[in-house]
């Protein structure tokens, strides 16, 4: 089995594989842990697979939004990978209209920003203004809409597409607290002028995804 | 302003990638090559023409409350149109963009022309400075697919010149990044001047 013979190769589970001999741990926890340590690492959302770039770049150059940020898209993916994997299986596929799924995902994901900006401001207000001012961004976040339709033509089912939609988010998270970090230390750093903002973001991003290559091969890919 | 004016703006003055910094995970993530690069472009190019034709139209008819969603309505159509044309006549193209495709919906640089242009110009302009900001994207898009194709794999528009020993690295992920970093420097560099 293709999963088992490369944990052994690679040593990273020796519980996982004794309890898997003794069927106690069984093969969809296996593939499940491939698929978290595979989405947050090997096929990280942003370094490997460029999606949600912009808030990458836009709100990476403090540590602490970044991470409120990194929080609030972890909660809508969670959110819409449920909704939307439920109106492709029960209203978009029965009745023959997969043709309409980017327009529906896109109101689907837009009208739940929306709802959860107006939940959060009236049961928990502390929350609200944690994630409050990162919601509105979230719409046009392509990592939201990129990996539903990623988890759709995967053919997960619900669960599976859950677990890989906030895997998918942490991984989000991750790259975005690291370039943060480093970004916070460049500030004081006397860069080129041409460099400063953008360009020396992403050339520190460019060297973030070749660290991040040495992930690659650590799982096979979900 | 010119109607010559429009046009070019949108690739030097407010080119979308290098200037607006807009639209970067298409950027990235399709230019590993040359055609790729210019496929998404044009692509996008025409959306971005379409839904800021339609939009300039119905300017006057949407509510200033709900205007968002119904820009965004028109742009999904569009680009759900696109989607199909692409899956029927351009399949390997479809293919090689994959999700990229869909997600045009939500480049930022459509949503944010049809905020800052169709909704308060006339119907002519507006297809101009589509054409214009279209013209740039694409332009940028296939200028970083062909410095990453050249590298990456020693052809440019898949004509070889060199068979191996090129960097594998640039049409992976840390070349996009990389290729773009740079590139926009050497933008900075030139044309800002």
């Amino acid at each position: 089995m293709n999963i088992l013979s490369i944990l052994v190769a690679d040593n990273i589970s020796g519980e996982v594989l004794e309890g898997f001999a003794t069927g106690s741990v069984s093969v969809q926890a296996i593939t499940l842990f491939a698929i978290v340590i595979g989405a947050i690492f090997v096929n990280n959302v942003v370094l490997s697979q460029f999606l949600g770039i912009c808030p990458f770049l836009g709100v990476s150059s403090k540590v602490e939004t970044s991470l409120g940020m990194g929080m609030a898209v972890t909660f809508v993916m969670a959110l819409a990978s449920v909704v939307t994997w439920l109106i492709q299986t029960y209203i978009l596929v029965p009745f023959g209209i997969a043709y309409m799924q980017t327009i529906t995902f896109i109101l689907v994901i837009a009208a739940l920003v929306q709802m959860v900006e107006i939940v959060l401001k009236k049961v928990s207000p502390a929350l609200y203004q944690a994630l409050g001012i990162f919601l509105p961004l979230i719409t046009t976040n392509c990592a939201v809409l990129g990996v539903a339709i990623i988890a759709i033509q995967k053919n997960f089912d619900l669960l599976t597409g859950v677990i890989y939609a906030v895997a998918m988010a942490i991984g989000f998270a991750l790259a975005l607290v690291l370039l943060a970090g480093i970004r916070e230390r460049l500030e004081t750093e006397d860069t080129p002028e041409a460099m400063r903002g953008v360009p020396i973001a992403l050339i520190t991003a460019g060297l973030l995804a070749m660290a991040f290559m040495g992930f690659a091969n650590v799982v096979p890919l979900p | 302003m010119s109607k010559l004016q429009i046009i070019t703006k949108g690739i030097i003055k407010n080119n979308p990638t290098f200037v607006l910094v807009l639209g970067m995970c298409p950027t990235l993530g399709v230019t590993s090559s040359a055609i790729n690069g210019m496929g998404m472009g044009v692509a996008t190019m025409a959306v971005l023409i379409m839904s800021n034709i339609v939009i300039s139209l119905i300017k006057n008819l949407i509510p200033d409350k709900v205007r968002i969603p119904a820009f965004i309505v028109v742009i999904a159509s569009f680009v759900t149109i696109i989607e199909m044309l692409m899956q029927a006549y351009v399949p390997s193209l479809y293919a090689s963009l994959g999700v990229f495709i869909p997600l045009i919906v939500v480049n930022c640089i459509i949503l944010g022309r049809a905020e800052a242009f169709a909704s308060k110009n006339g119907v002519v302009d507006s297809a101009l400075d589509g054409i214009g900001i279209g013209l740039g994207f694409t332009l940028s898009l296939t200028a970083i697919g062909m410095v990453r194709e050249a590298l990456g794999s020693g052809s440019i528009f898949g004509l070889s010149f060199a068979d191996s020993g090129m960097p594998l690295l640039f049409i992976l992920a840390p070349g996009g990044f990389l290729v773009l970093g740079y590139l926009m420097v050497l933008f900075n560099k030139v044309a800002k001047r």
